[in-house]
């Protein structure tokens, strides 16, 4: 087994925690793992993009090789787009299609949405709307990383327990809110595989 | 034995803790911070079995380890590339001196300069300084030469450089720990009373010891279990791999079996007998390595008239830029995958200040205050507030080396550029600002030095900064004139009284201090978070 994920975003939404996240399940799956992150200056709001990679034997590179990765991963639209290259043939795009706009060269919406949907596997959908469901669009990030399970061959427990490890300090509630999130992302996305 | 999931960075810490390091020093710089943050939480430092210490700046920094390996114990000092610039004097004389307790440093490149004024390779000083250099392939290695960096340095009694590039800093992966050390080194000074002064008299002495050690620092280097030969059955290329780059080279190959012959190397000066094996049988040589060329130019030779080397100087590899698979994948004729290409819609995002900075009210009073001059007057410096070059401020003009926004305002004052401007935040203020104002001070230049104080270092993530709420008191030490040091609160309902500050101060024909006083946004809301988490009413997401 290897899956190759290229996370994306933009520096402050959170990418890292995800990244972090799915990082854990797969440690407590026993798998091996590089996880390369972008620290520093992209992180006062510029692009940020994590490589993460996971596999049953040891891992060469610490980045993806250009069109190697399994899955696009990205809270954000345009910043899923930017990884295309990365993607392999049969690889999926993942997307929550709420916009973060800090630039004011931000394209078109409606274009993003139409080229997302021109990718030959993707899964694309609100996921802000969605975390508020739960009680908070603070777990937007969970929601994500619920919407990227299908695509990992990690066992659902192992990122219940991820999540719990994670927001222990945070107390029962939140841990509640983001189990919520993670279920809601990954039954959205088991949805769209049909 | 325990297993832990580390960045490269954080491997370097644990590691320094678990050889029985006595002081881990540093000032903060991407991407090298995270060692001095990882060591700073641990255990080990909180109960003060350990000094993990941020310092005013690369050189104290490097000093206070030298202070460490003086006095018997092991000291670690780690910084980016650019603050070994900074930090070279008392790095290039502890060769001279050579080191008592283990002395190690660490140097983080930033090859793709993705944090970084230039992508500078410090091998070049581990080789300028005639000292072992140790380069990690991956975490684990990042670990383990921590722990033979210290025992090298002891037993060669030499300053050992550890290298390290971004993409190892900041990746994480599992690391196996070695059984704990038996403690640190006792207090013992050295022998020889003469060691460490280095006046002409026994500096030549000292010199001498130094070039007299260096067949058996290149012993140590052809023994070492860091530079392998690995072998490939096809001589029709001979492949050396540094670092990092070994992995991506190995990516390539499902097996880890490479056709060709490799020779990884983690340990410096390069192994002769190995590199003289390679060369001799095989018809071409492909040097791989992230940063400048460096074994390639030495393998060339000046005159470059041996075996065919290929790597960066001959366009086989980009001359710039960190390495990564598909580059060589090229370079091997391998051939490379790309995904579909980038929608042309898609628009760079740079970064850009935080909503709520208070930089944004310093820069938006200065440049309103500007509007009476020509352009071109804002010499600034390295800081969140760099970001002032980008739209919509366009504030400042220059952005050089820290510290350099005083200096080359008083310098651009002397030639005639009246009134001149310098931004500088307050951490860099203390780490290589101070010594500037002085001069400006000494000299009456007529510049106006705008000390943005956000109480942090903010772009590395919020370390203290020292200077925090009492710049006014050093610069009024300085000599600057009280009448002429001007604490502001950078706010939007303070704008014109702000512009009304910058106006009379630059129209002032000497040295004006004017301080922005408002602490980061990242980190007051941080504390704000961690205070509602304490009284359980905290709302939180990923």
């Amino acid at each position: 087994m290897k899956k190759d994920i290229v996370l994306a975003g933009v520096g402050g939404q959170g990418v890292l925690s995800i990244s972090a996240l799915i990082g854990l399940a797969a440690m407590k799956s026993g798998l091996c793992l590089k996880q390369a992150e972008v620290h520093g200056m992209s992180q006062r709001g510029g692009e940020v993009h994590s490589h993460l990679r996971i596999a049953d034997a040891p891992i060469a590179s610490d980045l993806i090789p250009e069109g190697k990765a399994d899955l696009i991963l990205s809270v954000e639209p345009m910043e899923g787009l930017r990884y295309l290259p990365m993607l392999s043939e049969k690889g999926w795009l993942v997307t929550n299609t709420q916009p973060f706009i800090n630039i004011s060269n931000y394209p078109d919406l409606d274009l993003i949405l139409q080229e997302i949907s021109r990718i030959p596997h993707h899964v694309a959908f609100n996921a802000d709307e969605m975390a508020k469901e739960t009680g908070s669009v603070r777990t937007m990030n969970t929601v994500m990383l619920g919407a990227s399970i299908p695509f990992l061959n990690i066992p659902f427990e192992k990122f219940e327990d991820a999540i719990t490890v994670f927001f222990e300090s945070k107390g029962s509630e939140i841990i509640r809110m983001n189990l919520a999130a993670l279920n809601k992302g990954r039954d959205f996305a088991l949805k769209g595989l049909g | 034995m325990e297993q832990l999931v580390l960045l490269g960075d954080e491997a370097i810490a644990q590691a320094a803790i678990d050889a029985g390091v006595t002081g881990i020093y540093a000032y903060p710089g991407t991407p090298s911070t995270e060692i001095t943050e990882y060591a700073e939480r641990s255990g080990e430092a909180r109960e003060g079995k350990i000094k993990a210490c941020w310092c005013a700046n690369e050189k104290t920094a490097m000093e206070a380890a030298l202070g460490v390996s003086y006095a018997g114990r092991r000291g670690m000092v780690s910084m980016k590339h650019v603050g070994l610039n900074v930090a070279a004097d008392p790095f290039i004389n502890s060769a001279i001196t050579g080191a008592n307790g283990g002395l190690l440093v660490v140097s983080a490149d930033d090859p793709s300069m993705h944090s970084s004024q230039n992508e500078q390779d410090s091998r070049y000083y581990g080789k300028f300084a005639m000292i072992p250099i140790l380069e990690p392939g991956n975490q684990q290695e990042a670990y383990d030469m921590v722990h033979e960096g210290f025992a090298l340095s002891e037993r060669l009694h030499v300053p050992v450089l550890l290298r390290i590039t971004t993409r190892l800093a900041h990746s994480r992966a599992v690391v196996k720990r070695h059984p704990a050390v038996t403690g640190q080194n006792p207090l013992q000074l050295p022998e020889n009373p003469m060691q460490y002064i280095l006046l002409p008299l026994s500096a030549r002495k000292r010199y001498r010891e130094l070039l007299g050690k260096q067949e058996r620092i290149m012993r140590e280097a052809e023994g070492s279990p860091y530079n392998r030969w690995i072998e490939g059955k096809d001589r029709s290329l001979g492949i050396i791999a540094a670092g990092i780059a070994y992995n991506y080279l190995m990516e390539h190959y499902e097996d880890r079996k490479c056709p060709y012959p490799v020779v990884k190397i983690g340990h410096y000066p390069m192994p002769r007998k190995l590199m003289e094996d390679l060369c001799v049988s095989c018809e071409q040589i492909l040097v791989l390595e992230d940063g400048y060329p460096f074994i390639e130019e030495l393998l060339r030779g000046y005159l470059d008239k041996g075996t065919k080397i290929r790597g960066r100087l001959d366009g086989s590899l980009p001359r710039d830029g960190e390495l990564n698979p598909g580059v060589i994948a090229r370079a091997l004729g391998l051939p490379a995958h790309s995904g579909i290409p980038v929608p042309d819609m898609v628009v760079s995002r740079p970064p850009s200040l935080c909503k709520g900075c208070p930089h944004i009210y310093s820069y938006n009073a200065l440049n309103e205050a500007m509007t009476s001059y020509t352009g071109g007057r804002v010499l600034s410096d390295i800081g969140c507030y760099s970001l002032g070059a980008l739209s919509p401020y366009k504030a400042i003009n220059t952005l050089v080396d820290m510290g350099s926004s005083i200096t080359m305002a008083k310098g651009a004052a002397d030639a005639g550029l009246i009134p001149a401007v310098a931004v500088i935040g307050d951490s860099t203020f203390i780490h290589s600002g101070i010594t500037g104002l002085i001069d400006a001070v000494d000299h009456h230049a007529p510049v106006t030095v705008v000390i943005l104080d956000n109480q942090t270092t903010a772009m590395t993530g919020g370390q203290p900064s020292p200077a925090s709420s009492r710049i006014e008191q050093i610069v009024e030490g300085i000599g600057v004139e009280k009448e002429h040091i001007r604490v502001i609160s950078p706010i939007p309902r303070k704008h014109e009284e702000n512009v009304t500050i910058f106006s009379e101060e630059l129209a002032y024909n000497g040295v004006s201090v004017i301080i922005p006083r408002r602490e980061c946004i990242q980190t007051a809301s941080r504390k704000l978070k961690q205070a509602k988490n304490q009284t359980g009413s905290g709302e939180e997401g990923t």
